[in-house]
């Protein structure tokens, strides 16, 4: 599904990620984690196509070369890639945003778009999926919502899109207790033996809720090491220095 | 889309008949008896000129340009068939069919076949009025509208008994200038207890860049009338600097309303260099003369190189209401100094002001308002709310709300904002498979929600499509 192989992402003269490679799998959970700044939310945007960064090597996604394509094509071929802190649009509507992003996508795949009076209805169905509370219908596009809310907008946008791979970046941060287990569920339900994630997290607690197949630490720009399932714990208990340390 | 930033640019292949450059009492005689006008009209023509030449130019408003050398605009233009002696044509057969073809790429077909079908239309080329379609469906309503000059010589004692009863001659600068020197409009007049079957509109097109436009706009609404009148205007695209300097006058009468509407997409300059656009300074004013009356000002302004317009509301009958509600976006080198008077003086009055300002690139964007509750506006009210979004760092927006309360009892309340539009902001749609241009869409049409839907319909998603091309064109 992806295969990135030694990719180099830059901003200006500064090296971000400098040999980075992984294989995601279908049906895969992957898990990064890695100290602040070692390039996780980089590597997300570099995929998504943020036109900071200029970006080297192979990033291949559903057969396709990722580094030919503009954004909105990556996310419309089935990249979700959420944002660690979601930008506020005052003055559109949530549900506005998530029908134009979800005909966006039924367009470019040759599906029916959904008719204005139909989302409502739809709209609440994927409330319900990601575990959402209801007014979410009628939010403003992040703005005005707390630092939890708009990650946990991010799911219902996870939710409504039903992408092939989402990139979750540190979706668990800033979340209370019982946020965190709805969030972890709405993750769970979105999985499907065709569909793939990357969680960026600091948190065991999230991995003990979404059960990842490979762990890998980031470091010095690439991947410093991988692990099972069991790695969570081990970092939880000594952190990174002995990866990074070598 | 990105390589046609101002579709309107084109311009007609027509001969015209002017009457020189220059501005003199003669120019002034010249204009009148172009047009055979009655000898009342000559005399507020060159009463307002002898207050003109003591007047000076204003400096007050937030915008810098070089001097306007007055004696080297041409004061009249009409197409060479208009010109001899008759102030308009009698019949659409009568224009030429370059005319005709120039409204229909505009977007406004005049003839009957292709007329918009909803909306009555008076089409001004510059200095002429062109042709007015659905003439019959209105008169059968009792509704005159028509161009000036035709109002002029067909219902004289309406014009002498309003013209400048709103906006006097010498008023201030360019208001005077225009009341020398105007050349058409339109004239609306609404029966009482009349609802106008159909929206009104006219279309102003500035042509012969050397000319200046000076059109002259006058609505009364009698007693428990209504209408709804929309102004749209384009110019070609050239290297020089246009004047546009028109006067609209609104009066309602007791429980009439008049909702105004402007589309204005002059050319506003190269977007580069800042070289050429409209010098658009309009004076606007209603006068809500009757008891529990309305007039409501809504504008999108997305053209001329500089805007100096201010529509404003006497609120003088008992319990009338004055509205604006304004979206002015700039970008290139344009520079926007515009908003509202409120002026209350009648008991129980109350006016809303909403503005969003859109400022992108290297422009400039001013809100200047005035809320004035006289001394015997008794529990009279405002609301304002002032909106800014400033696009990339290299513009400006500035609000000036000046309010004047002379009661104890008055409530005003002002809110404004400033937001910016940044490139993450379009990167989040453009992340979830929105592509730049819907997202802009959204964000404009999210930001100015308030002013578009008041817009007539028709007319809403025509602006929004504007605003969306004009800022397209300034994040790249
Ligand atoms: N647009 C940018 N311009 C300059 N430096 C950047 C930019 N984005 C990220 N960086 C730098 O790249 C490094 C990695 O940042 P980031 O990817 O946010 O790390 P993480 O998500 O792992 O905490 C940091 O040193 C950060 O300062
Ligand atoms: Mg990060």
């Amino acid at each position: 599904m992806l295969v990135l192989d030694n990719l180099k992402v830059a901003v200006g003269d500064t090296n971000i990620l400098n040999g980075f490679s992984l294989t995601v799998g279908a049906g895969e959970v992957h898990a990064l984690m890695g100290p602040n700044g070692s390039g996780k939310t980089t590597l997300g945007r570099a995929l998504a196509g943020h036109p900071a960064y200029t970006v080297s090597g192979r990033a291949e996604f559903m057969g396709r070369d990722l580094l030919t394509l503009d954004p909105e094509t990556r996310a419309n071929l089935g990249l979700f890639v959420s944002w660690q802190y979601p930008v506020e649009v005052p003055g559109v509507a949530n549900a506005e945003f998530l029908r134009l992003a979800y005909n966006a996508k039924a367009k470019s795949s040759g599906k029916p778009e959904i008719a204005i009076k139909d989302f409502p209805p739809f709209l609440v169905q994927k409330i319900a999926e990601s575990q959402v509370p209801p007014d979410y219908a009628d939010r403003m596009l992040n703005a005005g919502m707390s630092g939890g809310q708009k990650k946990r907008n991010e799911i219902l946008q996870l939710h409504v899109l039903e992408p092939t791979l989402a990139v979750l970046d540190e979706t668990d941060s800033g979340l209370d207790i019982d946020a965190l287990k709805s969030v972890a569920a709405a993750i769970n339900a979105y999985r499907r033996a065709d569909r793939s994630v990357i969680l960026i997290t600091h948190f065991q607690r999230l991995l003990d809720l979404v059960k990842p197949d490979r762990i890998h630490v980031l470091g010095q720009g690439r991947i410093l090491h991988s692990g099972g399932p069991e790695l969570a714990a081990k970092l939880e208990r000594d952190g990174y220095d002995w990866i990074i340390r070598g | 889309m990105s390589d046609e930033p101002y579709k309107y640019g084109f311009s007609t292949a027509v001969e015209a008949v002017t009457l020189g450059r220059g501005l003199t009492e003669d120019t002034v005689r010249a204009i009148s008896a172009a047009r055979n006008e009655p000898a009342f009209l000559l005399k507020f023509r060159l009463k307002a000129f002898a207050l003109f030449q003591k007047m000076k130019e204003p400096e007050w408003a937030h915008v810098t340009y070089p001097p306007i050398d007055y004696q080297n605009i041409q004061y009249f233009s009409a197409h060479k068939s208009a010109a001899n002696s008759k102030p308009t044509y009698n019949s659409i057969d009568e224009v030429p069919p370059e005319i005709l073809e120039t409204f229909a790429k505009l977007g406004i077909p005049l003839d009957e076949q292709r007329r918009l079908s909803g909306v009555a239309v008076d089409a001004v080329f510059d200095s002429v009025s062109i042709a007015t379609t659905h003439q019959q469906k209105l008169y059968d309503a009792g509704v005159i509208f028509c161009s000036f000059s035709e109002a002029v010589h067909q219902f004289p004692a309406l014009i002498e008994r309003w013209l400048g009863s709103v906006v006097p001659v010498a008023d201030n600068y360019f208001a005077a200038l225009n009341s020398a020197v105007f050349s058409d409009g339109s004239f609306v007049y609404i029966p009482p207890f009349t609802r106008c079957p159909l929206e009104l509109s006219t279309y102003f097109r500035i042509n012969n860049t050397d000319a200046g436009q000076f059109e002259r706009t006058l609505i009364i609404a009698d007693e428990g009338a209504y209408v709804s009148y929309l102004e749209g205007c384009t110019a070609p695209q050239s290297s020089k600097h246009q004047l546009h300097a028109a006067v609209v006058e609104l009066v309602t009468l007791d429980r009439a309303e008049i909702k105004y509407s402007t589309v204005q997409n002059w050319y506003a300059g190269d977007k580069e260099t800042g070289e050429g656009g409209v010098y658009n300074f309009v004076t606007k004013r209603g006068a809500c003369r009757g008891v529990n009356s309305k007039i409501s000002w809504t504008q999108v302004e997305t053209g001329s190189a500089i805007t100096w317009k201010y529509p404003s509301c006497i609120l003088q009958g008992d319990g009338s209401i004055g509205e604006f509600y304004s979206v002015a976006l700039t970008n290139g080198h344009m520079q926007a100094d515009t908003g509202t008077k409120m002026i209350h003086l009648g008991k129980n009055t109350r006016s809303t002001i909403i503005s969003k300002g859109i400022a992108a690139d290297v422009s400039t964007n001013v809100y200047r308002g005035l809320v004035q509750i006289q001394r015997n506006a008794a529990g009279a009210r405002n609301y304002t709310s002032c909106d800014s979004m400033l696009v990339g760092k290299r513009c400006e927006a500035h609000t000036y709300p000046y309010v004047d309360v002379q009661r104890a009892d008055a409530v005003v309340e002002h809110e404004a904002s400033t937001s910016k539009l940044s490139e993450d902001q379009l990167f989040y749609f453009r992340s979830r498979g929105i592509s730049q241009e819907d997202a802009l869409q959204a964000i404009v049409s999210g930001f100015c929600k308030d002013v578009l839907d008041v817009l007539p319909l028709e007319f809403a998603a025509e602006a929004r499509k504007l605003l969306t091309l004009k800022l397209e064109n300034s994040v790249g």
